[in-house]
């Protein structure tokens, strides 16, 4: 018990006459990348809001290291550790890469909040150079002073990614982080993810594409009809029949 | 290192402070280098600074900055009445006012963002003209506007000296502020809220105010409780706002309500956006160019204008004159109305972005090295 960092306990969310989430239990073990898939409609991103404290769940309980995150604000949730990655890129679009990713490093650093306004940021030698090192991680080190929002949809996905890394999360989330992407930017961020792996971050993915999801997932929850219908190891979900029916019968892209 | 400042603030500022110090030089051939003007242009510069550190950063529109001017000019005025016709305890009693009602005005008008925020302190700016035109008259002296008579106390400067004859006039410990002194005393500030702006723009806190223009959903996520922020920002712009307003106080120690109406926060936005909004030196070049064009085309009536095209047949003299009159003196907001609708339109960026432009143009042509900005 003692290793588990996110723990959802019997969360039921319904909207209107539509039951999004029934009686979900999840335990996300300390760095693992747990993937949870599912088809389209199944409640993926509503579990995922009720995961960051968007959505306060109907019944049940959101423990975050010990410590129930329902009711709390975006903000405090990140400051606990908890970062999320968005579906569609949420970047400072008329920042430079670098802005983009010292922004982040400072909210580690200063908190929520921090009042200084005599302090110049160039100044800021620690901050800069970790930015810096971690844009070169991402393979973005010549581009520092571009605009983040004039680049590929690819790259501001992995700018994003970058964001929330530089703030050394105790959990991760991350909503389709290939949705959209050419073949090459998809294996491309494969092996970012796989990089970041080996860190032992502990990962939640939401993803479709099941290439992305086998090579990166230790283990996978299904997700349908806001039900969990099977958890386990790649292999057992590859080899259970009830997920073939599900979701991988219908959806071979 | 790629990241190292090509100039110093330090810099900066002392070129910064050698152009304001020297406008009387250099503003002669333009016919601007008097007193009433130059005081204007370091005024209102001032007001657009702080204007700039709200709008520019953050992107919150504001309209009831002039709220904080009127508070400005009311709190100094009281001061000269009241305690000393010295222009510090003035000045410094006006900002601390105004940054407490920016307070109160920010905290119930950032509860709403974009369009929303906006009403709200348009509201606000009603709603403190019409306290200052009438509920208020005890204290703003309604319609005839504030000033100075002779029964005030004035309680500091009697320990001092005995009252003398006629009015006083403002003063900084025995230096007079009127004319070139008083020019150069707002200039004094200008620098100061030049800094302070300086400052803000390259510091972590200027950064992170861009970054919630940018996308406020990214900041919540990325770890900011985002009003504070807001609110500091509309703090000290308001506390901008009121130094300029007690600095008209000083160089005309008297206050009226009109200076709190919407239509005085409309201008400052003007200003700001023909400039270049979010940039440093923008708002300084709007209020420098709608300034300097206000007080020429306002000065030309309709003798002037003959005068003007006497080169022309008599009959086309009139044509002319006729067209153009409703455009010059008292209508000279045509004029800007004009000029503002061209820049929004041909330059978002504003004047600013028009000079990038043309040193873009101008370094393409020399090298074909890629600038980052």
């Amino acid at each position: 018990m003692s290793d588990s960092v996110l723990k959802i306990s019997n969360v039921n969310k319904s909207f209107g006459g539509l039951k999004a989430l029934s009686n979900v239990n999840l335990n996300i073990e300390k760095g693992k990348v747990h993937a949870i898939i599912g088809p389209n409609g199944a409640g993926k991103s509503t579990l995922l809001n009720v995961c960051i404290g968007l959505l306060a769940p109907d019944t049940g309980t959101v423990d975050f290291n010990g410590e129930d995150i329902i009711g709390k604000r975006a903000h405090e949730i990140n400051q606990m550790g908890l970062v999320r990655v968005f579906q569609t890129p949420e970047i400072f679009s008329d920042l430079s890469l670098l802005e983009n990713v010292m922004v982040p490093a400072l909210a580690k650093r200063d908190g929520s909040f921090k009042f200084k306004i005599m302090r110049s940021l160039t100044d800021e030698t620690d901050i800069m150079k970790e930015a810096v090192s971690t844009l070169e991680s991402i393979g973005m080190g010549d581009k520092l002073h571009h605009m983040a929002g004039s680049m590929s949809r690819g790259d501001k996905r992995r700018l994003e990614l970058a964001m929330c890394l530089i703030q050394h999360p105790k959990l991760l989330l991350l909503d389709e982080p290939t949705a959209g992407m050419a073949r090459h930017d998809t294996n491309q961020t494969i092996e970012l993810l796989k990089k970041i792996k080996e860190g032992g971050m502990t990962k939640i993915i939401i993803e479709h594409d099941m290439h992305v999801v086998f090579s990166v997932a230790d283990t996978i929850s299904v997700l349908a009809r806001g039900e969990i219908i099977a958890s386990g190891t790649p292999e057992e979900i590859k080899g259970n029949p009830i997920v073939q029916e599900a979701y991988l019968g219908g959806a071979h892209e | 290192m790629v990241l190292e400042k090509k100039r110093s603030d330090l810099m900066t500022m002392l070129m910064f402070s050698l152009v304001v110090f020297s406008m009387p030089i250099w503003l002669d051939p333009l016919g601007a280098n008097y007193p009433d003007l130059l005081q204007k242009f370091a005024i209102f510069g001032i007001f657009a600074i702080g204007y700039n550190i709200l709008f520019g950063l953050t992107g919150y529109l504001s309209f009831g900055h002039a709220i904080f001017l009127g508070v400005g000019s009311y709190t100094a005025v009281w001061s000269f009445k009241l305690l000393s016709m010295n222009v510090i305890p003035a000045v410094i009693f006006s900002v601390v006012l105004a940054g407490i009602v920016a307070a109160f005005v920010g905290y119930v008008s950032l509860r709403r963002s974009g369009i929303y925020f906006s009403i709200l302190t348009l509201a606000f700016a009603q709603m403190f003209y019409n306290l200052a035109y009438s509920v208020l008259t005890p204290i703003t002296n309604g319609e005839t506007g504030l000033q100075l008579t002779l029964e005030d106390p004035r309680v500091i400067d009697r320990l001092f000296t005995a009252a003398g004859e006629g009015l006083p006039s403002t003063e900084l410990f025995g230096l007079s502020m009127s004319g070139y002194s008083g020019f150069y005393f707002c200039a004094v500030m200008l620098i100061m809220a030049f800094y302070i702006s300086l400052k803000i723009f390259n510091s972590p806190f200027g950064l992170k105010l861009k970054a919630i223009k940018s996308n406020q959903h990214r900041m919540k996520y990325t770890g900011y409780n985002t009003r504070p922020y807001l609110l500091s920002a509309f703090i000290i712009s308001g506390m901008f706002a009121g130094l300029a307003g007690a600095l008209m106080a000083v160089t005309d120690p008297l206050a009226g309500a009109e200076r709190m109406q919407w239509t005085a926060s409309g201008e400052v936005v003007l200003m700001t956006i023909l400039g270049g909004v979010g940039t440093l030196y923008g708002p300084l070049l709007g209020v420098a160019i709608i300034k300097y064009l206000e007080n020429i085309f306002s000065a030309v009536n309709e003798a002037v204008l003959q005068a003007f095209f006497t080169f022309l047949p008599n009959w086309l003299q009139d044509v002319m004159v006729m067209l153009v009159s409703p455009f010059v003196g008292e209508g000279w907001h045509l004029t800007l109305g004009l000029m503002f609708m061209i820049v929004v339109i041909f330059l978002p960026g504003g004047v600013i972005e028009g000079f990038q432009k043309i040193k873009k143009r101008f370094s393409k042509n020399n090298n074909l090295k890629p600038e980052g900005e």
